[in-house]
């Protein structure tokens, strides 16, 4: 009873002598790790904005003589840079620039002088959507398909699979598209493009972009399949897999119950990967389905060379690739039996 | 579906090939070359062919392409005929020309970038791995905190600032590239500066470029090797990529990429057409990633056989 309230009262407790329960341990430590991971995480994501932020400083020319264009004269662009703050020092710049994009303030873009976060606003979600039906769709079937090519290795069924999925990594996202587009679409099964607003429901928004979301699929199944193959087999050369094997289990058995639970770390890494892979995968998909997501605002503004927009939306795509990668490190720490159940 | 058939029996006829050619080699070829084509599984014969027939049409392009890449030689949209196997494409130009000529511009492109971002990324990794101290560490975390932006997201965020000409293309993805490879070139070469080897050279005063040359390099090749095949497929489908979205290698010049995009239209007609050019980026990356997934299986000892 004294170990639980002193494991509730505070897990900073560091283990002393040997009459701490081992919760304790087990707690400070992995929360050690976790916590000076997180501050890594954090650390890192400054590191990105600022070159992102440093991106601008290469640009010549500047804000307000591109968002004036022909209409400037000295005065109007003095007036605006004054305006828009311009005449900061960079460290400065990039304060207000950092601590308004945590608020959710871009600033305006240099195109057409729109505020960012309003042309953000709804694709944000649209692009979050299709990632995460993508991820609904892949996960699985990946983790099912590996787990079997580990099971029956070198069978025909593995060959297949490995075949099917080495060459499904080398297929360009684009080609993997057009060919659902030609098979799907032309029989008019789904939409070859996404007409989606705010207002359309679920199930509408499901079928509807279906077809990227399969696109995406295909492309991060193969990765994951084969390294949930990988990381099983890797460890069913270990003796203790051998030991339950000759106790008799079955094959199956021996995969899900003594196998999975250890290759958990670097599945989940696996999956973590292709998740954030797909954060680039999105950008090739929406433009192949005119699909409104900040993919293919990205691809507008890096055209018309809008660098305001583009580092707003880069910002947003790094931040989720480094949280992403954080929390695989940080969950695969969880799952580690050997740092779970320290002695 | 006829035309399903046909990329089935073409697929097919390039593996019988293949597995003839690797006939071939085992029994005219002698010594360590014959041993490697005993253990040559038919996915590697069938790579290694079909590099061999693009670099063979991106060499000889002019001599085998009917028409220039940039002469508009019909009326947009033509079907498959006598004249123009493959038709034409949205402007009037022969798709089989510039399919042709898209071997030598997208795969050459392709090549010039990786062969950059090698020479780049290794020097600096051996050299970081060598010399340690406060370069690998201010090298490292440089290349640590420029890889946790996404590949793809970082190249557009500097096409932004360069513009989108070929020549920022090649650079940007170099750059971007060389960081990956730095990674592994450090982590190879880590391994082997500790060697006594080394040591002895450092004690006969060999400079760092001699160490890394004749060194450090020479037993770094077999991972390096394997890497560059694999990075040259991450590249070849970036540029691609890129093209596609209209930011990479541009009209008129013929690259497979932009005339998918292009010629997109023609998909939702239920033509084919527009998947041809696709379907040569995707060929030549299922080659090159066969060849390498097989030297990786022969630098790994056989492991898994």
């Amino acid at each position: 009873m004294d170990g639980l309230t002193q494991t509730r009262s505070g897990p900073r407790r560091t283990a002393t002598g040997g009459r701490t329960p081992w919760e304790d341990i087990v707690l400070s430590n992995v929360l050690r790790i976790i916590l000076v991971r997180v501050a890594l995480g954090i650390g890192l994501l400054f590191i990105v904005s600022l070159v992102i932020f440093w991106a601008t400083e290469l640009l010549p020319g500047d804000l307000a003589t591109q968002l004036l264009g022909q209409s400037a004269t000295p005065e109007t662009v003095a007036a605006l840079r004054d305006q828009l703050g311009l005449n900061d020092p960079a460290p400065v710049r990039y304060w207000m620039w950092l601590s308004g994009a945590v608020t959710g303030d871009f600033g305006v873009s240099m195109a057409n002088g729109r505020p960012i976060a309003e042309m953000i606003g709804a694709r944000l979600g649209n692009t979050v959507f299709l990632a995460l039906y993508a991820a609904a769709l892949s996960v699985p079937i990946s983790l099912v398909l590996g787990i079997l090519a580990a099971l029956w290795r070198n069978s025909v069924f593995d060959r297949m699979a490995n075949a099917g999925a080495l060459t499904a990594i080398s297929f360009p996202e684009f080609f993997v598209a057009y060919i659902l587009v030609l098979w799907l679409a032309q029989t008019g099964l789904f939409p070859s493009m996404v007409r989606i607003n705010p207002t359309t429901d679920l199930g509408d928004r499901l079928y509807m972009t279906f077809l990227p979301a399969l696109t995406l699929t295909l492309v991060v199944t193969a990765h994951m399949m084969r390294m949930t193959r990988a990381a099983i087999i890797n460890l069913m050369a270990s003796p203790y897999i051998e030991m339950a094997r000759l106790k008799g289990l079955s094959p199956l058995r021996i995969v899900l119950r003594h196998a999975l639970p250890n290759a958990l770390a670097p599945i989940i890494n696996v999956i973590a990967l292709n998740l954030a892979y797909l954060i680039t995968g999105v950008v090739v998909v929406e433009v192949v389905f005119v699909y409104p997501g900040l993919g293919q605002l990205m691809v507008d503004a890096v055209s018309n060379r809008d660098i305001a927009v583009v580092q707003a939306v880069a910002l947003i795509f790094a931040a989720a690739y480094v949280s992403l990668n954080l929390i695989a490190d940080v969950l695969s720490t969880i799952t580690n039996p050997r740092l779970m159940h320290q002695r | 579906m006829n035309f399903a058939l046909t990329v089935i029996l073409g697929l097919v006829g390039l593996f019988a090939l293949a597995a003839l050619m690797r006939w071939g080699a085992r029994h005219a070829l002698t010594g360590q070359a014959r041993a490697m084509a005993h253990d040559m599984p038919l996915t590697a014969a069938f790579g290694i062919l079909v590099i061999l027939i693009y670099t063979a049409v991106a060499i000889a392009a002019p001599a085998l392409a009917p028409f220039p890449e940039r002469d508009i030689v019909g009326t947009q949209f033509q079907a498959w005929s006598a004249d123009h196997p493959l038709g034409t494409d949205r402007i009037g130009r022969d798709m089989l020309s510039r399919l042709i000529y898209g071997a030598r511009n997208t795969v050459g492109i392709a090549f010039a970038t990786t062969a950059l971002a090698f020479v780049v990324g290794s020097i600096l990794g051996l050299w970081a791995a060598l010399v340690g101290g406060w370069l690998d560490q201010v090298l490292s975390r440089l290349v640590d905190a420029l890889m946790a932006i996404p590949a793809l997201i970082f190249s557009l965020l500097l096409l932004t600032i360069f513009g989108t000409s070929i020549l920022s293309l090649i650079l940007v993805i170099a750059a971007v590239d060389a960081t990956r490879v730095f990674r592994l070139a450090r982590a190879v070469a880590q391994g082997i500066v500790v060697m006594d080897y080394i040591e002895a050279a450092k004690l006969r005063g060999e400079g760092s470029w001699f160490l890394i040359r004749r060194e450090i390099l020479p037993n770094a090749l077999a991972p390096l090797v394997a890497e560059f095949g694999l990075r040259f497929c991450f590249v070849f489908l970036a540029i691609s990529s890129l093209s596609f979205l209209g930011l990479g290698i541009k009209p008129p010049t013929a690259d497979w990429g932009s005339m998918v995009r292009d010629n997109a239209t023609l998909i939702t007609f239920g033509d084919v057409t527009p998947l041809l050019p696709a379907g040569c980026i995707a060929l030549l990356t299922v080659a090159v990633n066969f060849v390498v997934d097989w030297q990786l299986h022969r630098a790994s000892g056989l492991k898994e056989q």
